[in-house]
């Protein structure tokens, strides 16, 4: 080696600058990492170590009219595993399903829930007993990502009398999580699937909080609780509804188990919806966490379909008490007046053509005015005011009167009304000029190609009842929305409350009176089309409305396959009694 | 007794002394998991170490330089006949299992001979290169120096050990740059090696070949020299296709995850990604001693081998990582100086030769966890 000592200096400096230059580079690395990329680098850190537990928010509490409770939140717990891998996750579930009962199914639900959010917590039973809860607090140590939360379940204190309105609540489902509408959801979180909890599951679910938990390497909850402040769920606000309680129990106890049909009763000068009631009900209660195969089997074999809605979902001939829209018709156009009687008199039956139209009595009704036809739900009168009316004008009348549309009440489950768009429905259905105006006459009863839902027969009574305005049924307390549907004068209203008093005192349903309170209404007994024993099974219906010089409530009954009108109208008027807290008149009691 | 009569560098004594405790620091630190492993005992014996280290520093330090001298040649031959004997008797530890880095008796595991190397082999090759009177000029002049320094290279690559091996070529480098070896003719020892890295991309090893070409026309090696060095570029960047496929999985996986930390995250990429994320979330001032939520619930792999840095990263954040290099500076820096003073050329050479061997060490192990360099499982000196 040499050398001269300057050249060891030179070497010196260059070395020592390397030195000090790595050293600086280094440095910059790590100034890099730690400073600029430091956001970046925490954050993965804290993904790595926290777990984060949903904690689901308490739903709002749905209240009816008198604050009393419809649906509330009891403590219930979830059952959660914490995994690393799929595989885990699998040996996990393996080894749960020898201490409580796992299914097959359960455990591939539960691994899907897991390939969507690895990093949740992946909820195997989301709404677990008390009994399993217990069992599993028990073998804890054995499964260490284990999480057992308590959550808030949803309880129905009335359970079956207030499911075919309130609905129910479910885990949200793979299907669900797909659409647009559910991106804020996770798997595992309660969504409202029927009713009230589906038409207000934005504002009933409230916000869900967060619990943090510490993880190892391994996935091995170390810690679990003050790893991170936990983010404390926001409570929903509570709902209120205009729902009584007390009627709706009511409604229900009269249906009891032997009567299929429903019953809507509405306050006529907002809309407020009092009762909803479809009959035979489900549980609501027996829907949360999932429901029981056995119990759902059963629902959906049950020939009386309690799963569908008759006063939202099904739609019936609504029959004579549609009469009440001819009249209307008739009315406004002049083309009939209350005391004005119709050319040919009730003999049974009238020819029309070549065909014989039946009174639904066959022994006639002689000459009726308006008001009387009313009264005795004459056909052969009403046959020949619709024949006056025509065809188009009696369509178009009705679509103007809300029967081709929904009532448009605050719930997902009701269907729009079957009933003609115009004279061209007809062409499309028969063929243009393959139909006769025969059709009119079928029309005007309230049979033929006109089905509409209970709900939609209270909204039109409701026009009736009041100053022509149809109010829109609403379950939750807000403004009253009401649409003027009648073009008649304040005397012509009277006359059709006259008329409908007439059904009461004299008339179709003059068992129903009650004592003390004027009732009006109308009954109607339409053709199913399903015939037993070659006698064809007819649909009973009432709707009216109490007291009929200022009614505050309307009520919409249909009993299926009940037979007469006078059944349905029997039951209308215990719900009006109970509603008005007066007495039938065969009561005794000294009242008015 | 004075300084005089027993003269010694203060500094280099203080620096040495603070590293030391800053890494028994460490040490403990990364023994402190959730879950405690055996780990958590192996500051006492890095302590222990430190304690017989100061007395076998001291005992050097006693030495005349010339027993070292007269020691160089047996201790090398000790050390190369180590790597043979290790060839058929070696153990793999750790990550490295199928190595065979140990020697061990029984199931005790001894020592890496590979660690005594470091050591025997700067002082052979300071040795030689004190010999020459001119700095070699042609690469035939350097056989010697290559043969010192290859032999126990190429036992320690057939174990194989990557990193010890990069840190024999890092010294052997250093020390004939410190002997005056120009840097152009270094420029060529190394250009096959370069050859071998580039040839992964062809166009840019044609642009390193052009470089070379008119590297050698400019330097004017003797004319066979210059032919041989061209051919050897050329075999390098053939051959190193063939090679890359004798690696071994876990040493092609090293170098690919070096080059895309995400190709598997999982598996290979996991353990650089997880002291990226713990050195990174330390922040300006790291999460407080014993603190790392890293590498206290295990994210952090050989928190106390490997990785050891990234736990200073995490707990003493950007500060104690400046604090820790400028400690390192100021000793390289000072053993620079010492280099420079010293009176004989051996010295000088092994002094140099010492230090280059530490800061290859450093660079490499921080580098790794910087990903600015290939996983090699290299330890960080008092660490």
């Amino acid at each position: 080696m040499s050398f001269h000592p300057n050249d060891i200096v030179r070497r010196g400096r260059a070395a020592s600058l390397i030195v000090v230059g790595a050293l600086l580079f280094l440095a910059g690395g790590f100034f890099r990492s730690q400073v600029l990329n430091h956001q970046k680098y925490a954050l993965q850190s804290e993904t790595n170590r926290l777990r984060e537990l949903p904690l689901p928010a308490p739903r709002g509490v749905i209240y009816d009219r008198n604050n009393k409770v419809i649906a509330d939140n009891v403590i219930g717990y979830s059952v959660s595993v914490l995994a690393q891998k799929e595989d885990s996750l699998r040996a996990v579930l393996q080894r749960l399903s020898g201490t409580i009962n796992i299914t097959a199914p359960q455990i591939e639900q539960s691994v899907r829930r897991y390939r969507r959010a690895p990093n949740r917590p992946t909820v195997i039973i989301p709404d677990a007993s008390f009994d399993v809860v217990s069992v599993l607090e028990e073998h804890r140590s054995q499964f260490p990502g284990l999480i057992i939360q308590s959550a808030p379940r949803r309880f129905y204190p009335d359970g079956p009398v207030v499911a075919p309105f309130v609905g129910y609540t479910g885990e949200v489902s793979e299907a669900e999580l797909t659409q647009a509408a559910f991106t804020e959801y996770k798997a595992g979180q309660q969504v409202g699937k029927q009713g009230l909890e589906k038409e207000y599951e934005s504002v009933l679910r409230g916000k869900e909080g967060s619990q943090f938990v510490e993880v190892d390497a391994r996935g091995r909850v170390v810690k679990n609780a003050g790893a991170r402040q936990d983010l404390i769920p926001v409570a929903a606000p509570p709902l209120y509804t205009n729902i009584d309680m007390e009627l709706q129990r009511f409604v229900a106890g009269i249906f009891g188990d032997s009567l299929i049909g429903g019953a809507v009763a509405i306050d006529p000068n907002t809309g407020g919806v009092l009762a909803l009631y479809s009959a035979p009900s489900w549980d609501a209660n027996r829907f949360i966490g999932g429901i029981p195969a056995q119990y759902w089997d059963s629902l959906r074999l049950d020939p009386r379909r309690p799963l569908y809605n008759k006063a939202l979902q099904g739609t019936y001939p609504p029959g004579s008490t549609w009469k009440l829209a001819t009249t209307v018709l008739g009315l406004e156009t002049g083309a009939a007046r209350m005391n004005e009687k119709q050319p040919i008199p009730c003999t049974g039956g009238m020819q029309y053509g070549s065909r014989y139209f039946r009174c639904w009595d066959k022994r006639g009704h002689g000459f009726l005015d308006l008001k009387g036809a009313i009264a005795k739900s004459c056909d052969v009168y009403f046959y020949q005011l619709g024949l006056k009316l025509g065809l188009a004008r009696l369509v178009a009348g009705g679509v103007d009167l809300g029967f081709q549309s929904r009532a448009g009440i605050d719930l997902p489950e009701e269907k729009r009304a079957r009933f003609p768009t115009g004279t061209e429905y007809f062409d499309r259905k028969y063929g243009k000029n393959k139909w006769t105006r025969s059709l009119v006459l079928s029309m005007a009863i309230g049979q033929g190609d006109n089905s509409q839902t209970i709900l939609n027969m209270a909204k039109f009574y409701s026009a009736l009842a009041t100053d022509g305005k149809a109010a829109r049924p609403q379950i939750m307390r807000g403004k009253p929305d009401r649409t003027q549907i009648l073009k008649l004068s304040a005397d012509q209203m009277n006359q059709i409350r006259e008329a409908l008093v007439g059904v009461v005192t004299s008339g179709t349903a003059a068992q129903s009176a009650i004592k003390g309170v004027q009732l009006a209404g109308k009954t109607g007994t339409a053709q199913s089309g399903k015939v037993v024993e070659g006698k064809e099974q007819n649909h009973a219906w009432f709707v009216g409305f109490a007291p009929a010089e200022k009614p505050s409530i309307v009520v919409a009954v249909m009993i299926e396959f009940g037979g007469h009108g006078t059944r349905a109208a029997a039951i209308a008027s215990k719900i009006i009694q109970k509603y008005l807290h007066v007495v039938p008149v065969v009561d005794l009691s000294v009242e008015g | 007794m004075s300084i005089r009569r027993f003269p010694l560098d203060w500094p280099l004594l203080v620096v040495g002394l603070l590293l030391s405790a800053y890494g028994i620091s460490i040490v403990y630190s990364a023994g402190q998991t959730d879950i405690a492993t055996g780990v958590a005992k192996l500051w006492r014996s890095q302590l222990l170490w430190f304690l017989v280290s100061i007395a076998a520093c001291f005992a050097v330090s006693r030495f005349s330089v010339r027993l070292l001298d007269w020691l160089t040649w047996p201790m090398y031959w000790l050390s190369v006949a180590l790597l043979v004997v290790l060839l058929f008797v070696g153990k793999g530890a750790g990550t490295a299992a199928s190595t065979k880095s140990w020697l061990a008796i029984g199931g005790l595991r001894i020592g890496q001979p590979s660690e005594l190397a470091k050591i025997t082999v700067v002082l052979a090759l300071a040795k030689v290169l004190a010999t020459f009177k001119e700095p070699p000029r042609s690469l035939l002049e350097l056989w010697k120096p290559a043969l010192i320094v290859g032999i126990p290279w190429a036992l320690i690559m057939k174990q194989p050990d990557l990193g010890t091996g990069i840190v024999f070529v890092g010294f052997a480098f250093a020390m004939l740059f410190w002997a005056g070896v120009s840097w152009p003719l270094l420029v060529l020892v190394a250009s096959p090696v370069v050859s071998l890295i580039l040839a992964f991309n062809t166009s840019i090893w044609g642009a390193w070949f052009l470089l070379l070409i008119a590297l050698v026309l400019w330097y004017k090696p003797y004319m066979y020299e210059g032919i041989f060095l061209v051919v050897m570029n050329v075999i390098f960047g053939v051959v190193s296709p063939i090679i890359w496929e004798k690696l071994a999985p876990y040493q092609q996986k090293r170098l690919l995850v070096f080059i895309d930390p995400n190709i598997d995250r999982r598996a290979a990429g996991y353990h650089v990604n997880q002291a990226q994320i713990a050195i990174g979330s330390g922040g300006w001032f790291g999460k407080g001693f014993t603190e790392g939520t890293q590498k206290r619930l295990a994210f952090l792999p050989a928190q106390h081998t490997d990785f050891i840095w990234a736990v200073v990263g995490e707990e003493l954040g950007f500060l104690g990582v400046t604090i820790g290099l400028a400690l390192f500076a100021v000793l390289f820096l000072r053993i620079v100086k010492i280099s420079e003073r010293a009176n004989d050329s051996y010295s000088s050479l092994v002094a140099f030769g010492l230090l280059a061997s530490w800061f290859v060490h450093v660079l490499e192990n921080m580098g790794m966890t910087l990903r600015l360099m290939p996983i090699t499982g290299i330890p960080l000196p008092f660490f």
